[in-house]
């Protein structure tokens, strides 16, 4: 058995939003999900947009502070203690590299930053030379580090991001999106690098994306979330190959495969409608309506996310009768 | 032109004039659409796809400028013809789908309104006939309670429902092409096999040609017959469909291919990137663009353009590994 690195227990995230005079609702951005990431693991996080995958993330890293439920991180309760320090050890690379970089910081100063703030070097000379360390690590090189961000391509971008993130040494990296703003032939590049990265480091990665194949690629195991709660958790193969959540198995019909014969023969389930509203979530189970096998119980009842076979769980009421 | 044929492009040439220097968006692309027929443009951003097709609506913006080649699309010469001559053209015969669903349509009038000013630029129908037509429009595009609709507001609509406005928009006068820039991108997974679907549904029904301008191979390998593969302004490689997925004879196309994760496949294979940068439009390169980032890259290939060849009917492809003998034999070949 692995040793887990991160534990999120029952993790809520609402968002205050004014409903009246007297009444005050919440957008349930994240609600009840728990997981737990091992060593050395990539836990993907899927979903559509709206489901609460970039608020989990961001809610880990205490970017939000979480309403309810309890992050442990190494074995530690790290919800409500004073996070600085676990700053060093959980990191970020975000989505957007053409917003994430401060546009009047030469690169050098945007990966020195971390380092200075968190006192990582004695004086300048250690700092420059970890600098460029960092630079070479993600495959860029020195002339580089006195250069703006907008002197760069998206991939060299997304890579700054990633060597900024590298910059403290961290264990742990929320990758939220990262390769969703990229050409397709800069896509594999970065997915590589994360890879060897993950090897060469030993890194966790907790990998947060739309697209189920990269996700499928790099992840060990991943979570399907849906407004707000975590459908369907197993090992990557098995969630591809086997699917017990009816919105996982229109999820992964529904992405376009390129392979023609495949997509001819391929048998789509097309849902109907869009995702509610996470102000106002569907009683019960929130894919009831738009579940082409949801019925009476599911209205009422929420369904609990259970495990049903070795590591692979799921939160629907007719699992076994579909 | 046979008289199947919608449009045919003949070395089209578009470019921008900026301040920094002239950029060739588009450099001599050649390509025919028949009618009801599906073509996939595939290409990185920057590679021109989109500067293209909207040619054809005569949407290239100053700086931009046709500077070469004919399109002659259902007997207009649309590279002479004028804003005005445009302005009936559009809408009637050609219509476009943006990307961006939330941006192009106006957010200060009821969807109706923005479909109905269609019906009444395009069509001699009057107001009861525009509302039906409306009506009839969005029942088509899949939307319940149609009348409701009609007097709602754009921020009404969710991402999937304002693109089907679109659609419903672009088909108002029965067009003879639909170009489709980039339309699921914008959209999740599930709303986007909806929106598929009903491309493909809609143009069975009323006999359209598509132009489906994407960077995602999956998208055109489920709607596409044909697929033209855009690199640098140059389309490198077209063919059918199962020619570019299970023939590629071009290396961009290859490597294309080979650095997507196959979803179908089981256990853990390291992807293959396609090493570099994409080039700079500025300096292109003498020779085949894709060349600085090929891995087959040989002497000529950073000299010359290569000629296409073809290696079925209708399967091109540009690439001086299909012209090995050819070259070998030419002055200087390989082995300087």
């Amino acid at each position: 058995m692995s040793e887990k690195l991160l534990e999120v227990e029952h993790l809520q995230q609402y968002f205050p939003v004014s409903g009246g005079l007297f009444k005050k609702n919440y957008v349930k951005a994240v609600d009840d999900v728990s997981f737990y990431i091992n060593k050395g693991e990539t836990f993907g996080l899927v979903g559509e947009s709206g489901c609460g995958k970039t608020t989990t993330g961001r809610t880990i890293l205490r970017l939000y502070e979480p309403t309810g439920g309890k992050i442990i991180y190494d074995g530690v309760d790290v919800t409500h203690v004073p996070f600085a320090p676990y700053r060093r050890k959980m990191q970020i690379v975000f989505q957007d590299p053409y917003a994430s970089l401060d546009a009047r910081m030469t690169v050098g100063d945007i990966i020195g930053e971390p380092i200075d703030i968190h006192g990582l070097a004695a004086n300048k000379k250690e700092r420059d030379e970890r600098i460029l360390s960092l630079l070479e690590r993600v495959g860029l090189n020195s002339e580089h580090a006195n250069r703006y961000p907008h002197e760069f391509s998206g991939g060299q971008r997304q890579r700054v991001g990633i060597a900024r993130a590298l910059a403290v040494q961290p264990e742990f990296i929320v990758c939220d999106e990262p390769i969703s703003a990229l050409d397709v032939s800069i896509q594999a590049q970065v997915v590589n690098m994360f890879e060897d990265l993950q090897q060469e480091l030993g890194l966790t990665y907790l990998f947060i994306a739309h697209d189920l194949a990269i996700v499928k690629h790099i992840s060990n195991r991943i979570g399907v979330m849906y407004l707000g709660k975590m459908v369907e958790l197993a090992d990557s193969d098995m969630l591809y190959e086997h699917p017990i959540h009816p919105y996982t198995q229109s999820l992964l019909s529904a992405i376009p495969i390129p392979d023609p014969h495949t997509s001819r023969t391929k048998k789509r389930i097309v849902l109907e409608g869009d995702v509610p509203s996470p102000l106002n979530p569907p009683s019960g189970c929130r894919f009831r309506t738009r579940c082409p096998y949801a019925t009476e119980q599911c209205a009422v009842e929420v369904p609990e996310f259970k495990e049903y076979e070795a590591g692979h769980f799921a939160a629907c009421h007719r699992i076994g009768e579909i | 032109m046979s008289a199947n044929c919608l449009l045919d492009i003949e070395n089209l040439q578009v470019s921008f004039f900026t301040p920094a220097g002239e950029v060739k968006a588009v450099s001599g692309v050649s390509y025919t659409l028949n009618h009801g027929e599906v073509l996939g443009i595939v290409g990185e951003s920057g590679s021109g796809k989109s500067v293209s097709a909207y040619t054809l609506m005569g949407l290239i913006a100053n700086p931009g400028k046709i500077v070469g080649g004919t399109v002659d699309f259902n007997g207009h010469q649309v590279h002479k013809m004028t804003e005005k001559e445009f302005r009936k053209m559009r809408g009637s015969e050609v219509s476009i789908i943006f990307q961006d669903p939330m941006t192009s349509l106006n957010p200060v009038f009821t969807i109706g309104s923005q479909l109905m000013e269609m019906l009444r630029l395009h069509t001699n129908k009057n107001k009861e006939e525009r509302k039906a037509r409306a009506i009839e429009l969005l029942r088509l595009v899949g939307m319940n309670e149609p009348e409701k609709r009609l007097k709602q507001y754009p921020h009404e609509f969710s991402g999937g429902m304002r693109q089907r406005v679109m659609i419903a928009m672009a088909l108002a006068c029965e067009p003879k092409l639909l170009i489709a820039d980039e339309p699921t991108t914008a959209l999740d997974v599930t709303i986007q096999a909806q929106i598929l679907e009903l491309m493909v549904e809609l143009k069975k029904k009323i006999n359209m040609s598509i132009i489906m301008i994407t960077h995602d191979l999956g998208v055109v390998s489920d709607v596409c017959d044909r697929i033209a593969v855009m690199y640098a302004g140059k389309i490198v490689e077209i063919g059918s469909t199962d020619d570019i997925f299970y023939n590629p004879k071009h290396c961009y196309t290859e490597g294309l291919l080979r650095s997507i994760p196959k979803l179908h496949e089981k256990g853990h294979e390291r992807l293959v990137p396609i090493e570099g940068v994409p080039v700079d439009l500025l300096s292109p390169p003498a020779g085949c663009p894709f060349a600085p980032r090929c891995d087959k890259c040989m002497k000529i290939c950073l000299r010359q353009m290569p000629e296409y060849t073809e290696i079925s009917p209708g399967h091109k492809s540009a690439c001086w590994q299909l012209q090995k003998e050819q070259f070998e034999n030419a002055e200087g070949g390989n082995k300087e």
